[in-house]
């Protein structure tokens, strides 16, 4: 009887379904095309390079591999430092607080979502920097780890909301069983909640370093953006995210640097998507049915 | 009344709350040892409360609290000096749900011996060979150690939980209708079993099948609205009971 509205219905649906992939093939298509006359000249080796000077006299140079030895040496220190803060804090939260302490925990966790970046970028500047510099008596305290710092202080309330989730999920009566054999409350957490809720806590720490690596406004006001090929630590660097932002404004429509800048957009897309695939790979290896 | 001699567990005016909620009534009764004791009444009527004071099961819902005592071979259950993780290695408990963890089945066994010391592999393989044959699992599983416990029937799941129970050597087993969410001959099998099992356990066992009462226990305790109505030995209560309300109770007219 209402076929036509049921077909109008089902379309609308499917419609706004599809949207989002839409929109992905779009940003693909369009990235593409901005960034592929660089191919042809000056050619995609060049992009292969050790070195990132945009703008110079002599020669520029595209080379995009000290960006991504930025993001990842920023992404791998604020991943390491998130990990204990992020899942101990949602183990704690989840499992041993009071129902007093949590109603006091969650909103200062959720507050602490809700700083915008760059407000956490003043604090970094200001507070965080100067620390890191006299702690290490380096000559700058504007250095991958202060970024890294602030990305984690980012990340840790996505571990902490999503990882608390998980552990919440798993059936009190993997709890019960436990403890009825014997076990106590740290063996309970520790053997048989934690590793029961592992996908989950896998998936947190991802979504965790998918925020990290995205991330441009605290990383550009606090890493000293130096493009350097370095995995140290204390050294500046320069994200993938930050050198676009940075950039972007200033270059000139369609010239080389503009299409090399698509380039680091295309990258930092890969990177993201292998982060993805790989998450999903350690899902699917820890999740046993 | 059931004799005394062989007394394992005694229950001495027992009162229990939820909060403000009295769960439980002045129960006074003695489970003796090695034998097959069942606890029957209406949903809501307390049994599967009085059944996790044994272990003390209840300490983990806040809120909670008791009066009067618990005793299993002189040893005050309550008493602020005992041990709750050995208590809980004395007296076993198998679910209403199977409940194994995802873990293969050799490492559902031995959680257990595990988190109380025992390291060495060989007694642990003894222990998963002893467990599971005395949960009359060992020759369905026996090639499939390894596997995950989830890929199971509900009702081998079920066996595991209670081989899993007996790796830690309990004295005492405590069964919350353990084969309520099984297929009947699936529930024959535990039956079986438990009848197997109380040569060397004190099982108490909680359950909604009144067939399954008659069938599997020595004695019965009926419980109605927190109270003990009526316990005796299992054939009595089922052909001659006291009060009207058992015979209500037994009879079908409610519950």
């Amino acid at each position: 009887m209402n076929t036509w509205r049921d077909k109008a219905i089902y379309t609308i649906l499917v419609g706004a379904a599809s949207t989002s992939i839409l929109i992905v093939l779009l940003i693909f298509f369009f990235l593409g095309k901005e960034a592929l006359p660089f191919v042809k000249e000056p050619g995609f080796s060049d992009l292969l390079q050790t070195r990132w000077i945009p703008v110079s006299f002599n020669r520029e140079v595209f080379g995009l591999l000290p960006l991504i030895s930025g993001s990842i040496l920023i992404t791998l220190l604020a991943t390491i430092l998130m990990i204990p803060f992020g899942v101990l804090g949602a183990i704690y939260i989840a499992e041993i607080a009071t129902t007093t302490e949590k109603r006091f925990l969650k909103p200062f966790i959720e507050i602490l979502a809700g700083i915008p970046s760059v407000v956490i970028g003043f604090f970094g500047l200001v507070v965080l920097s100067p620390i890191i510099k006299n702690l290490f008596g380096l000559s700058t305290g504007l250095s991958a780890i202060t970024g890294a710092l602030l990305l984690a202080l980012m990340a840790i309330p996505t571990v902490i909301t999503v990882s608390e989730d998980a552990i919440q999920s798993v059936p009190l009566s993997y709890k019960e069983a436990s403890l009825a054999l014997g076990a106590n409350r740290l063996q309970t957490i520790f053997r048989i909640i934690v590793p029961a809720a592992l996908p989950g806590i896998i998936a947190a720490v991802m979504l965790g370093m998918g925020r990290v690596i995205g991330e441009t406004m605290a990383v550009l006001m606090v890493t000293g953006n130096a493009a350097k090929l370095t995995l140290n630590p204390f050294s500046s660097v320069r994200t993938m995210t930050a050198t676009i932002a940075a950039e972007m404004g200033e270059v000139a429509f369609g010239s080389t640097h503009y299409q090399a800048l698509f380039w680091v957009g295309i990258f930092l897309l890969i990177m993201t998507f292998l982060l993805n695939l790989i998450a999903q790979q350690v899902l699917r290896k820890y999740q046993m049915r | 009344m059931v004799a005394l001699a062989n007394a394992k567990l005694m229950v001495e005016q027992v009162n229990f709350f939820y909060g403000d909620n009295q769960a439980l009534f002045d129960i006074s009764m003695t489970i003796p040892d090695r034998q097959v004791t069942a606890l029957i009444g209406p949903s809501g009527c307390g049994k599967s409360t009085f059944l996790r004071m044994f272990n003390r099961m209840n300490d983990i819902i806040p809120g909670t609290h008791h009066t009067g005592r618990i005793s299993m071979d002189e040893l005050d259950l309550y008493d602020p000096k005992t041990d709750v993780v050995k208590l809980r290695r004395d007296v076993g408990m198998v679910f209403q749900k199977s409940n194994p963890f995802p873990k293969s089945i050799y490492d559902n066994i031995t959680y257990g011996p595990g988190i109380h010391g025992q390291k060495n592999k060989s007694t642990l393989d003894q222990i998963v060979e002893h467990s599971l044959r005395g949960a009359a699992l060992w020759d369905e599983v026996k090639d499939r150690l390894y596997d995950s416990a989830m890929e199971l029937s509900g009702g081998q799941q079920q066996r595991l939980c209670i081989a899993r129970a007996l790796a830690v050597e309990p004295k005492v087993i405590l069964m919350d209708e353990p084969a309520s969410a099984l297929d009947p001959k699936s529930t024959a099998r535990i039956e079986e079993l438990i009848g197997e099992l109380r040569e060397k356990y004190t099982i108490i066992i909680v359950t909604h099948n009144m067939q399954q009462a008659s069938r599997v226990s020595d004695h019965t305790a009926f419980f109605f609205e927190g109270e003990l109505i009526e316990y005796g030995e299992t054939s009595q209560i089922f052909t001659t009971p006291e009060k009207h309300r058992t015979e209500d109770y037994i009879t079908g007219r409610f519950g």
